[in-house]
């Protein structure tokens, strides 16, 4: 006998993977067309994020109706986990967007002649989105708070960009505007590993039931 | 008192009244039930459609197990009841003089909230209907006592005491065997009336998790008090209240967003 409950917990399962598929992509994409200056991989990605929008619309509709037949203990918190992942990987697409909006743009024009640690920080951020669902997928609540330590060290790198790039806007003023667009794409990157660092903090409450959020876990290096 | 009342063969007429798939398969038009003077049900018009479940829900005494009841006039063994309209199952109306009771209940079958299993063998519960219906020969018999076993999601738990006493089953699979003995003739419909409300929630999951299974093959409608219940197993949900029928539509809307004020007081717990 099929046990209909448990199917439609895992095809709400099934439906997040799928989002977290495409969501992981659009940031490789993104990166990938601002650091090589690939006009028409940009464009794609936009197109792209319609189709993660979408896929937190149905994981929201499907989460309402397993809510309405009174899931229990892990079966609740991964319903309502799931709603808050699936915002957290559209607004990871959006940020994805942002990204490939100034590749788009900062394709059109002369590369900035600055050295910059983004490819460094992309790698980072990429890597806690990854490290983050491989963590929801393996149902592994250390990996997830692994990944939260982690945010930390992107902060960095971006205060490092922010400030380089303000440093060469001082003496080139001719490059602002291209410079604007690579700080707006590492506030991106930033703002990506905190959406991962959401994702884990919800992996820690799904596989224990214990809310890390806002307890000091990341500032005091994991020792909350 | 059997779950499915069964008997005779299929009469010509009802036989060939079959509705299509996506057509409703019962149409309550205009029904009104009295008992003595009280108006039970007033002026109730729905229609289920075919090979889905339907979930009844509202509090006491609101009208559900009444409207149940006169889907395979259970409500005639009531002195002193009345009903006006018409109820159409196939598209023939079932309160018609010239209507056989028995092969009605034979087509509309019927599970109670508390387990009735005859005090037989396991075996000897499924077998008694299909004997009525003539099937005789013991391998026919194995045959189809297997099959409705293994589609009560009973038949592993009891293959190996099929010939002990029935009543030595636990009341969850006590109710898995009357649904075995409802579907062994075939009935298009079941009707069930709070099947799980006396089960603990193992023996619900399983009887809802069956329920779900049931409706590729039969119509079901379902009275039931846990709100989390019907919204598990139902696709379409009524909602009655003093003998009146407030709300119908998709399950999900009901639950979600339902468009009646008493509705979403009732599922929200407010009253009832």
């Amino acid at each position: 006998m099929e046990n209909h409950f448990e199917t439609g917990i895992a095809n709400l399962r099934q439906k997040l993977l799928v989002m977290a598929s495409h969501t992981e992509k659009s940031v490789n994409d993104a990166i990938q067309s601002l650091t090589q200056r690939d006009h028409s991989l940009a464009l794609r990605v936009k197109a792209d994020d319609d189709v993660i929008d979408r896929c937190e619309v149905e994981i929201d509709e499907l989460a309402i109706q397993l809510l309405t037949k009174a899931p229990l203990a892990t079966n609740l918190r991964l319903v309502t986990v799931a709603m808050k992942i699936s915002q957290d990987l559209e607004r990871i697409g959006d940020e994805a967007s942002k990204i490939a909006k100034r590749a788009r743009d900062l394709s059109q024009e002369p590369p900035v002649k600055i050295h910059l640690d983004l490819p460094r920080m992309a790698g980072r951020a990429l890597e806690m989105l990854k490290a983050a669902l491989d963590a929801f997928v393996h149902h592994d609540a250390p990996a997830a708070r692994a990944v939260i330590l982690r945010d930390k060290e992107v902060d960095a790198l971006n205060k490092d960009i922010h400030a380089a790039l303000v440093e060469h806007m001082v003496g080139n003023p001719e490059a602002i505007s291209r410079c604007l667009h690579w700080m707006v794409a590492a506030k991106s990157l930033e703002r990506i590993a905190d959406h991962a660092t959401n994702i884990a903090e919800d992996v820690v409450y799904l596989c224990e039931a214990q809310d890390i959020r806002h307890t000091g876990f990341k500032s005091q290096g994991g020792a909350a | 008192m059997a779950e499915i009342l069964t008997p005779k063969l299929t009469p010509p007429e009802a036989s060939t009244a079959t509705a299509s798939i996506g057509a409703p398969l019962i149409e309550i038009e205009d029904v009104s039930l009295y008992y003595g003077a009280s108006k039970a049900l007033k002026n109730i018009s729905l229609k289920l459609d075919e090979k889905v479940v339907t979930a009844f829900i509202g509090p006491s005494g609101c009208g559900k197990s009444t409207l149940l009841r006169c889907l395979n006039r259970m409500n005639d063994l009531i002195d002193n009841v009345r009903i006006d309209g018409a109820i159409k199952i196939g598209g023939h109306n079932i309160y018609d003089g010239n209507v056989d009771v028995i092969e009605l209940r034979k087509r509309v079958g019927m599970v109670f909230q508390k387990s009735n299993p005859f005090p037989k063998s396991v075996y000897e519960n499924v077998a008694y209907g299909l004997r009525l219906h003539g099937v005789k020969a013991k391998s026919d018999l194995d045959a189809r006592i297997e099959e409705c076993l293994r589609a009560s999601a009973l038949w592993d738990e009891v293959k190996d005491r099929l010939h002990s006493s029935a009543l030595g089953l636990s009341g969850g699979q006590q109710q898995r065997l009357c649904i075995a003995r409802a579907i062994a003739i075939k009935p298009e419909v079941i009707l069930m009336d709070e099947p799980a409300s006396a089960l603990d929630p193992i023996a619900t999951a399983r009887i809802e998790d069956l329920i779900l299974d049931l409706k590729k093959e039969f119509t079901i409608v379902i009275v039931t008090h846990n709100m989390q219940q019907a919204a598990r197993i139902s696709d379409q949900t009524a909602f009655f209240y003093i003998g009146e029928l407030v709300e119908f539509g998709a399950t999900g809307k009901i639950f979600t967003n339902p468009s009646q004020k008493r509705t979403e007081d009732y599922v929200s717990g407010r009253f009832g």
